[in-house]
């Protein structure tokens, strides 16, 4: 009787704990929406609603790979790169085939998350083999990699279908009513503003149900023990490979999902060093480093916080850049220093033992 | 054939100015267990002060590159004892991000003091060029110097840790952080002095880089940076010389696949056989394979 | 930290974010700390008084990141224009008012900074400074028919919109005249190109001069490319452009990337005729530049520092009296863009207390009336697709000064 009664208990502590960041995201959602409605929200805030929303699913999938497998990551915003391209392109194309914008929009996202997924078996499968800095470095590469090549594409669609070259637009060969889709490095321009808002918020809560789900199941129990102790977890028959690229599977293709919302948020879509190069990936990492590694609803929290914080440090103009990288070191020290913890430690404990005692 | 040696050593050329960045690196990796980040900003911020004293004040170059590796060496240290030492016993990554914050840090101090425009750099080597085979083969100047300044860097390096006692304490701390303070090595110093080293490292690397592609902005650092720390991990990260065959090789390969393949996937072509080698021998080149106690 | 703690804090994190929703939006004046007085100021309101009786312009381009030397010539060149057009008496007689955002050369960003502009109340767009984030703010300014003049926007679809004109050359056109200019005066039959292929103007360029060679008799022996994560060693494509035999280079690229082509050609011992397009502007006035190493380099320019004529004297005095430098053609495009939109707000009778909307509708159609005198072009006029009709003018540096062909 105890005993079913201690597991009911911890079932619903953690059942709490993700009912309360559904909450949180479901009731963010709710005020920013009422705050649209009743006109009370800015230009720039309304633009920024839909990036919000792709860094968080951004960096929610890269504390599955970091935190819950263990692994660091440098080459993320590849996997945004694949599912970004690949639904671009197929909403363009298909711009005629399938003219209502939700039925399209939703085929995008699942070829964008496709493409990614398969991205991500094509590198975790060599990657997953090294381990720790060396890891990190081969992601990166990747990453690049995928960037690179990404920008020496060029394909164009006329009378006769699709055409491909990688050397050149004039190489397509194409008729004069031909029209090139992707421009090589001038990337893709056209793609049909599909994102909002509200198709954010619902990719955000599927992201979270996925990754919540697997982390609190026997496959996330899995992963997890690989993180904390390979040897012992290979020692007891877990197959590590076929769990480390599930986890890394995943992580991808919500990657491709943030990647395909990216894509039909902006009119002009290229590959740049800012956007999905090393740069990018490092950025989602200060998400989910300052979140919290493995925190879900911490990485969530950040990824907002910083994705706000330059934009609303527009006032500062030439020193905006400067501000944010001193406010990224202070609370990166601030957060993480062990000295830093323990005073606060102290001090709280010390106020509440005098609440107590009061 | 004429061709692919000039690619060849346009490869070398570039490839040493890698290694001697790989060297500061790998340096700092192999000691203090950190992926310095800001490292290729460091490099940028020596170049502007050689830039600075030789161009702006008229000085020589020597007393540029003196004064850069002092005033880098200074801001090494800095760097280390307000950024990374609060977070030592913190996650690695909690550093890895610090250093990327420093990165930008650095970055937007020199943007605004010295300007988005580039600077042309003038070369701190007065060594003129090689020229063999009646001007067909040219090897330049500052390849030359840049080569032989990393062949010193690595002797000198090797010697320092072999001979004396400091260079002995950070192989300690390298090997074991938590024994080498119970011996009474003094931690913090020695990795303060790891990375003084490396920063002046990086000051030399920066008059050389900008030496040899005399442009300054100030994210002139970072993809060299990058390339850098691929060419270290390439040689197995740690190795001093595994640095710099690293960062040779990755020079003539990248030289070699923009002339042969496509100078477009150049940078593809060489993150992919970094990633070939790397499966295929797992620590690098010269990297020592580390067996993991249960 | 204790539990609750945690919780206090995300809550108070949610309270914060959920005020700054709300407070940072409406018209943020953006009083800024005008850095130093070499550092670009965000705004600079001149005499002017802010709301009432203004007009409200704004622009968009990087003044960080790698590019931030373009975002911050047009930045300095149309602050120039404002403040002598407000000494003047203003536009129509209404003072104007200028807020410039950083768009670090990225699409996002330009949005973010398009919509900043737009809580603050701009009424006109002097934007963006590069191509791909000005294709994407087009999309939004057209929805919105906000009028935006591009200084420096060379991709064809930044002028798509009815709503969008132009300054500068558009890629293809530049590319044709290089062609055609190196084809009738016989330049050379042997042409190499090095181009930036992830650049979209060097490689619109480059595909408009590879189609238009042949017509002009021009023989492309080589044709290699380099990226923006791989520019300072160009030594393999000059080895190939030389193995080719190529009596002359094209080089449709920015003048930093020249800088270092021209230096490592002459340390090979390669000394080809080296053409190029307004990219190249700039070059000669790189800070500890040997301007010996771009001696005979072609080019073609709108703008050149050093003409005799008084408009460009007078401008490149003011221009180095008060940021300390040379302008380049960036600089010269942003001061010909707000003269072009005062002269279609004149030309159209406007007011400051017209919306963006009534303000777009009437300069789309005076824009096409009008004729500008400007720094880039002697009598620009402009179509109704966004272009202007200036022809690029053929300069040669000798002696390090350009001199017309």
């Amino acid at each position: 009787m105890e005993k079913s009664m201690k597991i009911n208990f911890r079932l619903n502590k953690t059942l709490k704990s993700n009912i309360i960041t559904y909450g949180i995201v479901i009731a963010a959602y709710i005020i920013v929406q009422l705050l649209v409605n009743a006109g009370q929200v800015s230009n720039l805030m309304k633009g920024l609603l839909v990036p919000i929303c792709i860094y968080t699913i951004m960096a929610i999938s890269l504390n599955l790979t970091v935190g819950i497998l263990g692994e660091l990551s440098l080459g993320h915003a590849g996997f945004m790169c694949v599912g970004a391209f690949s639904s671009a392109l197929f909403s363009i194309s298909m711009l005629d085939a399938i003219p209502n914008a939700g039925i399209r929009f939703f085929f995008a996202i699942l070829i964008g998350a496709f493409f990614a997924a398969l991205a991500g078996i094509v590198v975790g499968i060599p990657v997953l083999r090294l381990r720790g800095d060396y890891l990190a470095i081969v992601t990166l590469a990747f990453g690049e990699i995928i960037k690179n090549v990404i920008n020496v594409v060029y394909i164009g669609k006329d009378a006769s279908g699709l055409h491909f070259s990688t050397k050149n637009a004039m190489a397509l060969n194409m008729t004069k009513e031909g029209t090139v889709i992707i421009n090589g490095a001038q990337g893709i321009t056209g793609t049909p503003k599909n994102s909002t808002f509200t198709i954010g918020v619902i990719l955000i809560l599927i992201t979270l149900v996925i990754v919540l789900n697997l982390i609190h199941s026997r496959s996330g129990r899995a992963i997890m023990s690989v993180r904390d102790n390979r040897i012992a977890a290979e020692s007891i028959g877990i197959n590590i490979t076929k769990y480390k690229l599930m986890a890394f599977t995943i992580s991808a293709a919500l990657a491709g999902v943030a990647g395909v919302l990216y894509s039909h948020n902006l009119s002009a879509l290229t590959a740049t060093q800012k956007n999905f190069g090393y740069n990018q990936s490092i950025m989602i990492l200060v998400f989910v480093v300052l979140g919290g590694i493995g925190n879900i609803r911490g990485s969530m929290i950040a990824a907002v916080l910083l994705t706000l914080l330059p934009e609303l440090l527009r006032g500062l103009n030439t020193y905006r850049m400067l501000i944010y990288a001193i406010i990224l070191i202070v609370m990166m020290i601030f957060n993480w220093s062990p000295k830093l913890i323990d005073l606060r430690k102290r001090y709280f404990h010390k106020n509440r033992a005098e609440k107590e005692r009061a | 054939m004429m061709s692919f040696i000039s690619y060849f050593i346009n490869g070398l050329s570039l490839g040493s100015v890698y290694a001697i960045i790989a060297l500061g690196y790998t340096m700092v990796y192999g000691i203090a267990k950190m992926l310095n980040f800001a490292h290729g900003d460091v490099i940028m911020i020596g170049g502007y002060v050689v830039f600075t004293v030789v161009s702006t004040m008229g000085l020589g170059p020597v007393a540029g590159i003196l004064l850069a590796v002092i005033l880098c060496t200074v801001l090494g240290v800095v760097i280390e004892g307000v950024a990374y030492r609060p977070l030592r016993m913190a996650s690695p990554l909690a550093v890895l991000i610090t250093a990327i914050g420093v990165s930008y840090l650095l970055q937007n101090i020199a943007l605004l003091v010295f300007g988005s425009n580039p600077k042309s750099f003038t070369s701190v080597v007065t060594v003129p060029a090689l020229k063999l085979l009646q001007g067909k083969l040219i090897i330049s100047g500052e390849t030359i110097v840049t080569i032989i300044s990393c062949i010193i860097i690595m002797i000198g390096l090797t010697m320092f840790i072999k001979k004396t006692r400091a260079g002995q304490a950070m192989l300690a701390v390298s090997e074991d952080k938590g024994a080498a303070q119970l011996m009474g090595i003094n931690v913090d110093g020695t990795i303060a002095l790891t990375f003084a080293i490396g920063s002046a490292l990086a000051a030399v690397a920066g008059a050389l880089l900008c030496s040899a592609y005399p442009t300054l902005t100030p994210y002139t650092g970072s993809m060299p940076g990058i390339k850098a720390f691929v060419a270290a991990v390439f040689g197995g990260i740690g190795s001093i010389p595994g640095a710099f065959i690293g960062g040779l090789l990755l020079g003539v390969i990248e030289n070699l696949s923009k002339a042969y393949i496509s100078s477009q996937l150049s940078d593809a072509i060489v993150f992919g056989v970094l990633i070939v080698v790397l499966l295929v021998k797992p620590t690098g080149i010269l990297g020592k394979k580390i067996n993991e106690k249960v | 930290m204790k539990k609750s703690m945690k919780k206090l804090l995300s809550l108070a994190m949610a309270i914060a974010l959920a005020a700054s929703l709300t407070a940072c939006g409406s018209g943020k004046t953006s009083e800024t700390t005008a850095a130093g007085e070499k550092a670009a100021s965000g705004e600079s309101s001149g005499a002017a008084a802010s709301g009432e009786g203004s007009f409200k312009i704004g622009g968009i381009g990087p003044i960080t990141g790698s590019t931030a030397i373009y975002g911050q010539a047009v930045m300095r060149g149309a602050e120039l224009a404002i403040e002598e057009i407000n000494a003047d008496g203003g536009i129509n007689g209404a003072q104007i008012v200028y807020n410039f955002q950083d768009d670090e050369n990225d699409t996002e960003k330009a949005v973010n900074a398009y919509n900043t502009l737009k809580d603050w109340g701009m009424q006109m767009l002097v934007g963006t400074v590069t191509s791909a984030p000005c294709i994407a703010v087009g999309a939004e300014s057209s929805n919105d028919n906000i009028f935006q003049l591009t200084p420096s926007g060379s991709a064809v679809d930044c002028a798509k919109f009815e709503n969008q004109f132009r300054v500068c050359f558009s890629d293809p056109n530049q590319g044709a005249a290089s062609a055609q200019y190196i084809g009738e005066n016989k330049l050379a039959t042997k042409v190499a190109i090095i181009y930036d292929s992830s650049d979209v103007y060097s490689s619109g360029i480059h595909d408009k001069f590879l189609s238009e060679a042949p017509n002009q008799g021009i023989e492309i022996v080589s044709d290699e490319a380099f990226t923006a994560d791989n520019n300072t060693n160009f030594s393999v494509q000059l080895q190939k452009a030389q193995d080719s035999g190529a009596e002359l280079v094209f080089l449709p690229i920015y003048y930093s990337q020249a800088a270092l082509i021209l230096a490592q050609a002459k340390q090979m011992g390669y000394e080809p005729q080296f053409f190029g397009c307004d990219g190249l502007d700039g070059l000669l006035t790189v800070e500890n530049f040997d301007t010996s190493l771009a001696e005979n380099v072609m080019l073609l320019t709108p703008f050149a520092a050093d003409a005799k004529d008084e408009l460009t004297q007078k401008f490149v005095t003011t221009f180095k009296e008060k940021y300390g430098e040379t302008p380049n053609q960036f600089a010269a495009d942003g001061y010909d863009a707000v003269y072009a939109i005062k002269a279609a707000a004149e030309k159209a009778a406007i007011t400051a207390d017209m919306d963006a909307s009534a303000i777009c509708d009437a300069l789309k159609t005076s824009m096409t009336e009008i004729s500008v005198n400007g720094l880039t072009g002697e009598n620009m006029k402009w179509s109704k697709d966004g272009e202007p009709d200036k022809a690029p003018k053929a300069v040669k540096i000798v002696n390090g000064v350009y001199t017309a062909m």
